[in-house]
C-alpha cells in the first residue's frame, strides 16, 4: 500500500510521518505518532471520543483524512497541561469528580477548550452545544457541563 | 437550568454507624482522576505492538440456518489477509460462561460450523494486516445456509411446533434442577387467598433489550510473551472468568496465560462474556504475532449481548385496606439463542419476588427462553431491573384500584427487619420504609403521619413464620414440546404438604461467611422428605426478633365503590378444589450433559451443579 | 392541545453480590521498604472506582493516609483470584478481602513496631497520619515508615497480608425456590416529575427527588457520581433505549448512536438526592454498591408519572411518543389524573 508523507504540529511539535491513503487521523495519531489520547468510540461520527482540536476548532479525528492534516495544527488531551501544570478545565473535571471511567473524558476536554478559546465567558446553553457531540455514559453529564462552567469562571478571573 | 444536590440524612440510622474512621466516608479524590483527564489512563487498546495484527468475524445474515458450506478461497488471496479461521481451530470450541462455577450446560461455540441460531453469529474469522483489509476479505467469504424457521418471541418459543433454537437445550428452556423448564418460588398458597381477596389484580410488563453502550468497545489483544506465554490485554468485567474460559477453549494451561486488564471504558455488564479474549490468544497463537479483536460499533450494539427482553405478569390480591395478601408472577426471559449468564439471573430474579414487600402468599414460575436473537447477558441491575419495573408499575395499579396514597400503600407493605422473606430467610438491615419517607419529604408527596412514623426496624411479629405452602410438579422439562401443559403460570392444582412447614433455619450472612454451603430442606414437597435439623430448628431466630406491638395502621375508609378499576377483576371467584396434578412425569434425565469434555481447562471446576 | 404535568414514584430494594455466593475476591497488601502499602488485586475499574473505593478501605484499615496506599489491579501474574466486577460485588466482596489482607498486614506492622518501642503490639495505635504510638502516651512514637524500615532491614519481617472473601454456595430448592441469596439489600425511592405534551407525545422529565440507601458512602462524592449517573440511565432506559424497538422483531436495530437514543447534556434533570446509611453487618465499613440499584426505581417513576400526567399505561419500554399519542387517542384525550386517593 502505497505511503504518503504528512508533516503536521502535533501539540505545538513538528511532526513528519508516511500515512496510508484514505488512512484517518484517529489511526494516525494512536497507531502512527502513538499519541494514544484520542479514542475510538465508534469510528462513525457518532460519540466525540476522539474529538481533537484542529486550528483551534474541534474536530473528529475519525473522520479526518488524515492527509488533509498537512501543514495544520493538531492539538490533543494529551497536550491539554502545560508541562505539569494542569489546564483549568483539568483541574475542574477533577475537582467536580466529572470523570468515571475516562474513555470520553479526552474528547470532552477537547470540545470545552475549543468553545472556551472562542467563547471565554460561556453560557449553560453555549456548553451544552458545545459537547452535544459527546457522548457519556457514566456520568449523565451534569458534572461535566458544571466543571466546565467552572473552569470558564476560574479562567476569566485569571485572565484579569 | 439543571441543578442537583446531595445530602446526607446522618440522622437515621446514626447508633448503628459509628463515624470515628480516617478515610471512610471521606470525598477523596480518585486514584484514577489524574490518568482520565490527562489521557495518560492506558486502556486495552492503548498498548502498542509492532505488527500489531487485526481479526474480525463473518456473520450470520439469518436469524436461524444450517451451514452448508464455506467457501474462502477468494478471501485468502484478498490483500494483507494473514490467516483464515475456522471452528476447526478452536481446540475446545463449545462453553457455557457459567461452566466457570459448575452451572449449565456447554452450548455455545465461539465459531459456528453446523447452524447459526441468530443473526450476527460469527462462522469465519480472518486475521490481517489492517482492519480495512480483513473488513474486505470477510466479505468476500460464500458461506451456503439452508435458511430454517426461526422463533423470536419468547411465548411462541415455548410451544410445541417451535423450532428448536439450541440443540442442547431442546425445548428452547434452560433445565432447571435437571427437573423443570421453569424456577419455581412457592410460599403460602396465592390461589386461597386470591379467593378471599377483596381485589385481583392483573397486569402484564415487557421490557425490550437494552445495549450497554460503554464508550469503550469491548475487545482483547494478545501477543507472544516470552517462555511460550500469551500476553492478553482486555476490557474484560472479569479477569479470571475470560481466562479460565480461554484456557478452557484453546486447551492450553492457564499458566502460559498472562492477563492484563482493570483499566476499562465503561462495562455495565456488556463486558463480561469473554468472547474476545480467546479469540485473541487463538490469533496469536495461530500467527505468532499480536492480534486485536476489537467490536467495532454496530458489533457492539447489534452482537455485543443486550440486556435481555424480559415479560413478566403479575397478579396482586389485595384487601380494601391496601394489604397485598397474595402476589404471582409469570416471568419469561428472552435469553436469545444462547444461554450466557440468563439462567443464573433468573435465580437471582426469583430469589428477589415479590420485591421489597412482605407478602404472605407468593409464587413465581420464571422461563429462560431460547429465541433466534443475540443472546442476552448482564446489564446494570441484571436479573431485577425488569421485574422492578414490574412490580413498581403494578403497585400503582394497586394503589389506584384501592384508591390509596402510592406511597403509603409501599410502606404499608414494606418489608421490615425480622419478617419472612419469600426466598424464607428472615430480612435485616432493610431500609425501605425511610426510603419512601425521606423521598416523599423532599419531593413534597404527602403521606400521613402514621405512616410518617413507620419504622423498617419494627418487623411484625406475624410475619415472622413461613407459611404452611401449597406445591406442585408442574412444568416437568419436556412437557411442554409434548403438548402436555401449555399455562406457564403458576398451577393452580398444588396441594399443601403435611410436612411441618418449617424446616430450616435461616441462615444469617454471619453464619454464611463461616459455614460450607448447605443444602436447603424442601419444604413442603411431599414427594422429598424433608430433612429436620433439629439443632438448627432451635436456632430459629423468632424469639430474637424485636417484638413491638405488631404495627396495624388504621384502614383508610373502605371506597364506595371499590372496583371501578379496569384492572380489578371480580372476586369471589370460586376456589378450584385441589386436585392432583395433571401432568404425569415420564422422563426424568431427558437430556445428555454437556459439560465434562476433553480438553477442558482443570480451572473450570468438573462437577455440574444441581 | 397541552402540556400536562405528572408525577410518580416508585421504591425498590437490590441484592448485594452474586445472589447465591459463590464467588470469592482475594487481596494482597504489603509494605515498601520505607512504609507505603500496595493493594494488589484482580479487580476490575470499569469508572465505578473500584481502585479508589480498595485504596480508601485498605488505608482506613492499615491506619495509615490515603497518600501512602496504591492499588494495582488486574494483572494475572500479580493479583491474586477475584469473580471479577459486576453484580454489585466489587465493593462488597473486594472490601472485605481488603480489610482481611489489611488487617494482617497491620498486625505484622505494630508487631514490628512494638519490638522497636519494646512495648506490647496490643497497647499500640495508630495515627492515621503516618505514625503508631502507644495508646495514651503519645510522645512514645514511632513513624510507619521508620516501622518499615526496622521490619524489613534489622527484624526481618514481611509487613504483609493476604485476604479472601467467600460466601459458599447456596443452593436452589426446585418446589419452593428455597435458597440462601445475597447478605445484604441497598434501597432505593424516587418522586420524579414530568411533563408530557398530548400533541406530539414527548416527555420531558423535569426534576427527580429521591433517597438512596448505601449502608455507608464509603466514598461519597464517588457515590454522588454513581447515583447522579446510574439515574440518568434509568431515565434513559425508561424513554428511549432499545436495541430493538419493534421488538420481538429484530428489524431496525440501532447500530450507532445517532439510532440508539439517550439523552444528551441538553436534557439533564435536576436530581435532588438523599444518601442514607444503614450498615450491613458483613459489608466492608457497611458499604453497599450503588452503581446497579441506581437506575432501577427511575424505569417505573418515569411510567406511574406519565400515567398520572396523561392517563396512559405504558407496560412496555421504553415510553415513546408514539405509544403515549395511540393511548391517548385510544381514552379519546389525555386524561389527568390528579391524586386519586383519599386523604
Amino acid at each position: 500500500m502505497a505511503k504518503m508523507p504528512l508533516q503536521f504540529s502535533l501539540n505545538g511539535r513538528d511532526t513528519a510521518i508516511f500515512v496510508n491513503g484514505g488512512e484517518n487521523m484517529l489511526e494516525t495519531l494512536r497507531r502512527g505518532v502513538g499519541d494514544m489520547s484520542p479514542k475510538y468510540g465508534c469510528a462513525q461520527g457518532t460519540c466525540g471520543s476522539c474529538t481533537v482540536i484542529v486550528d483551534g476548532q474541534p474536530q473528529l479525528s475519525c473522520l479526518t483524512l488524515s492527509q488533509t492534516m498537512e501543514g495544520r495544527s493538531v492539538e490533543t488531551v494529551s497536550g491539554l497541561s502545560d508541562g505539569p501544570q494542569l489546564h483549568a478545565l483539568q483541574q475542574a473535571f477533577m475537582d467536580g469528580f466529572a470523570a468515571q471511567c475516562g474513555y470520553c473524558t479526552g474528547g470532552m476536554l477537547m470540545a470545552a477548550k475549543a468553545l472556551l478559546m472562542n467563547n471565554p465567558n460561556p453560557s449553560r446553553d453555549d456548553v451544552v452545544e458545545a459537547i452535544s457531540g459527546n457522548v457519556c455514559r457514566c456520568t449523565g453529564y451534569e458534572p461535566i457541563i458544571d466543571a466546565i462552567l467552572d473552569a470558564a469562571t476560574k479562567m476569566r478571573g485569571r485572565a484579569m | 437550568m439543571a441543578s442537583s444536590s446531595i445530602e446526607f440524612r446522618k440522622e437515621l440510622f446514626a447508633d448503628e454507624r459509628p463515624e470515628d474512621l480516617n478515610e471512610i466516608g471521606k470525598p477523596k479524590q480518585r486514584q484514577d482522576a489524574l490518568g482520565h483527564v490527562t489521557g495518560r489512563t492506558a486502556y486495552f487498546d492503548d498498548h502498542k505492538f509492532e505488527g500489531l495484527l487485526h481479526m474480525r468475524c463473518v456473520r450470520s445474515p439469518h436469524h436461524h440456518a444450517r451451514i452448508r458450506s464455506v467457501n474462502t478461497s477468494a478471501a485468502e488471496i484478498m490483500p494483507g489477509v494473514v490467516r483464515i479461521v475456522r471452528p476447526q481451530d478452536i481446540p475446545n470450541n463449545m462453553n457455557t460462561m457459567l461452566s466457570i462455577i459448575g452451572f449449565g450446560r456447554d452450548d455455545e461455540a465461539l465459531l459456528q460450523d453446523k447452524k447459526v441460531a441468530y443473526k450476527g453469529e460469527p462462522v469465519i474469522a480472518i486475521i490481517g494486516e489492517t482492519e480495512l483489509q480483513v473488513r474486505n476479505a470477510c466479505k468476500v467469504v460464500q458461506v451456503d445456509y439452508e435458511v430454517l424457521p426461526h422463533v423470536l418471541d419468547v411465548e411462541e418459543a415455548l410451544t410445541p411446533q417451535a423450532p428448536v433454537v439450541n440443540e442442547e437445550y431442546p425445548n428452547n428452556t434452560f433445565d432447571y434442577h435437571d427437573l423443570y423448564d421453569h424456577q419455581k418460588l412457592r410460599f403460602g398458597d396465592v390461589n386461597g387467598a386470591f379467593a378471599k381477596a377483596d381485589h385481583v389484580i392483573e397486569g402484564e410488563y415487557q421490557m425490550s433489550p437494552i445495549e450497554q453502550a460503554p464508550m469503550e468497545t469491548c475487545g482483547a489483544i494478545a501477543a507472544p510473551e516470552t517462555n511460550d506465554r500469551y500476553v492478553c490485554y482486555t476490557s474484560t468485567q472479569a479477569l479470571f472468568f475470560s481466562l479460565g474460559l480461554s484456557a478452557k477453549f484453546l486447551n492450553v494451561s492457564s499458566s502460559r496465560l498472562h492477563f492484563i486488564g482493570g483499566t476499562v471504558g465503561g462495562g455495565f455488564g456488556g463486558k463480561v462474556d469473554s468472547l474476545h479474549e480467546p479469540m485473541a490468544v487463538l490469533g496469536s497463537m495461530l500467527t505468532g504475532r499480536p492480534v486485536k479483536f476489537m467490536w467495532d460499533r454496530a458489533e457492539e450494539m447489534q452482537v455485543g449481548a443486550p440486556r435481555g427482553a424480559e415479560r413478566w405478569r403479575l397478579k396482586d390480591g389485595v384487601m380494601n385496606d391496601g394489604r397485598i395478601v397474595a402476589r404471582e408472577f409469570t416471568g419469561f426471559f428472552d435469553a436469545g439463542a444462547y444461554t450466557r449468564l440468563s439462567s443464573y439471573a433468573i435465580i437471582k430474579g426469583t430469589g428477589h419476588l415479590p420485591g421489597p414487600y412482605s407478602i404472605p402468599n407468593v409464587a413465581a414460575n420464571v422461563y429462560c427462553v431460547y429465541t433466534n436473537r443475540t443472546p442476552a447477558t448482564a446489564m446494570r441491575g441484571f436479573g431485577i431491573t425488569a421485574v422492578d419495573f414490574a412490580i413498581e408499575a403494578h403497585m400503582d395499579k394497586v394503589a389506584e384500584a384501592v384508591r390509596m396514597n402510592p406511597i403509603e400503600l409501599r410502606i404499608l407493605n414494606a418489608y421490615r427487619d425480622g419478617e419472612m422473606k419469600a426466598h424464607r430467610r428472615l430480612a435485616k438491615n432493610t431500609a425501605l420504609i425511610e426510603c419512601c419517607q425521606v423521598a416523599a419529604q423532599k419531593g413534597n408527596w404527602a403521606i400521613r403521619p402514621e405512616f410518617s412514623a413507620m419504622s423498617s426496624l419494627q418487623g411484625d411479629s406475624a410475619k415472622v413464620d413461613i407459611p404452611p405452602t401449597v406445591v406442585d410438579h408442574d412444568g416437568k422439562i419436556g412437557d411442554r414440546k409434548r403438548g402436555v401443559i401449555n399455562d406457564a403460570a403458576p398451577s393452580k392444582d398444588g396441594q399443601v404438604s403435611d410436612k411441618p412447614t418449617s424446616t430450616v433455619a435461616p441462615v444469617t450472612a454471619t453464619q454464611a461467611m463461616g459455614e460450607a454451603a448447605r443444602e436447603p430442606a424442601r419444604v413442603g414437597a411431599d414427594t422429598m422428605p424433608s430433612r429436620v435439623r433439629s439443632a438448627e430448628q432451635e436456632s430459629m431466630p423468632a424469639r430474637d426478633l424485636p417484638q413491638p406491638p405488631a404495627p396495624t395502621p388504621a384502614p383508610p375508609p373502605a371506597p364506595a365503590v371499590p372496583q371501578q378499576s379496569a384492572f380489578a377483576a371480580p372476586q369471589n371467584t370460586p376456589s378450584d378444589p385441589p386436585s392432583t396434578p395433571v401432568v404425569p412425569s415420564t422422563q426424568q434425565e431427558p437430556y445428555t450433559r454437556g459439560f465434562k469434555r476433553p480438553g477442558t481447562s482443570p480451572f473450570v471446576r468438573g462437577t455440574r451443579r444441581r | 392541545m397541552a402540556v400536562h404535568k405528572g408525577r410518580g414514584f416508585s421504591c425498590i430494594n437490590y441484592p448485594i453480590g452474586m445472589n447465591l455466593g459463590g464467588d470469592p475476591s482475594q487481596a494482597l497488601v504489603h509494605s515498601t521498604p520505607d512504609g507505603k502499602f500496595m493493594v494488589t488485586l484482580s479487580a476490575i475499574d470499569l469508572g465505578q472506582g473500584m481502585k479508589q473505593v480498595s485504596r480508601q478501605i485498605a488505608a482506613e484499615t492499615l491506619g495509615v493516609p490515603i497518600e501512602d496506599v496504591y492499588v494495582d489491579t488486574a494483572d494475572s501474574d500479580t493479583g491474586p483470584h477475584d469473580m471479577g466486577s459486576f453484580a454489585s460485588r466489587g465493593t462488597h466482596r473486594v472490601g472485605n478481602a481488603v480489610i482481611q489482607a489489611a488487617r494482617e498486614a497491620r498486625s505484622v506492622m505494630l508487631d514490628a513496631a512494638a519490638e522497636e518501642l519494646e512495648v506490647s503490639a496490643a497497647d499500640l495505635e495508630t495515627d492515621g497520619k503516618g505514625n503508631i504510638h502507644v495508646k495514651g502516651a503519645p510522645s512514645r512514637t514511632i513513624a510507619v515508615a521508620d516501622t518499615a524500615i526496622a521490619a524489613q532491614f534489622r527484624q526481618g519481617r514481611t509487613i504483609s497480608g493476604r485476604g479472601i472473601f467467600l460466601i459458599p454456595m447456596s443452593d436452589v430448592d426446585p418446589d419452593t425456590g428455597e435458597m440462601t441469596p445475597v447478605s445484604c439489600f441497598a434501597h432505593a425511592a424516587v418522586v420524579l416529575d414530568l411533563q408530557v405534551d398530548d400533541e406530539t407525545g414527548e416527555v420531558e422529565v423535569l426534576e427527580v427527588n429521591s433517597a438512596y440507601e448505601v449502608g455507608r458512602a464509603l466514598n461519597p462524592k464517588m457515590v454522588e457520581q454513581q447515583l447522579i449517573g446510574g439515574a440518568w440511565m434509568g431515565i434513559s432506559h425508561a424513554l428511549f433505549e432499545t436495541t430493538e424497538p419493534h421488538y420481538p422483531n429484530r428489524d431496525y436495530g440501532a447500530t450507532d448512536f445517532n439510532h440508539y437514543l439517550m439523552p444528551g447534556p441538553g436534557q439533564v434533570v435536576p436530581h435532588h438526592i438523599a444518601v442514607l446509611e444503614r450498615p450491613a453487618e458483613d459489608a466492608p465499613y457497611g458499604g453497599k454498591g450503588p452503581g446497579e440499584m441506581c437506575a432501577n426505581p427511575l424505569l417505573p417513576a418515569v411510567t406511574n408519572a406519565v400515567y398520572n400526567a396523561v392517563g396512559v399505561r405504558i407496560d412496555a419500554l421504553p415510553v415513546t411518543p408514539e405509544k403515549i399519542l395511540r393511548g391517548i387517542k385510544a381514552n379519546g384525550g389525555a386524561r389527568p389524573q390528579g391524586q386519586s386517593w383519599e386523604v
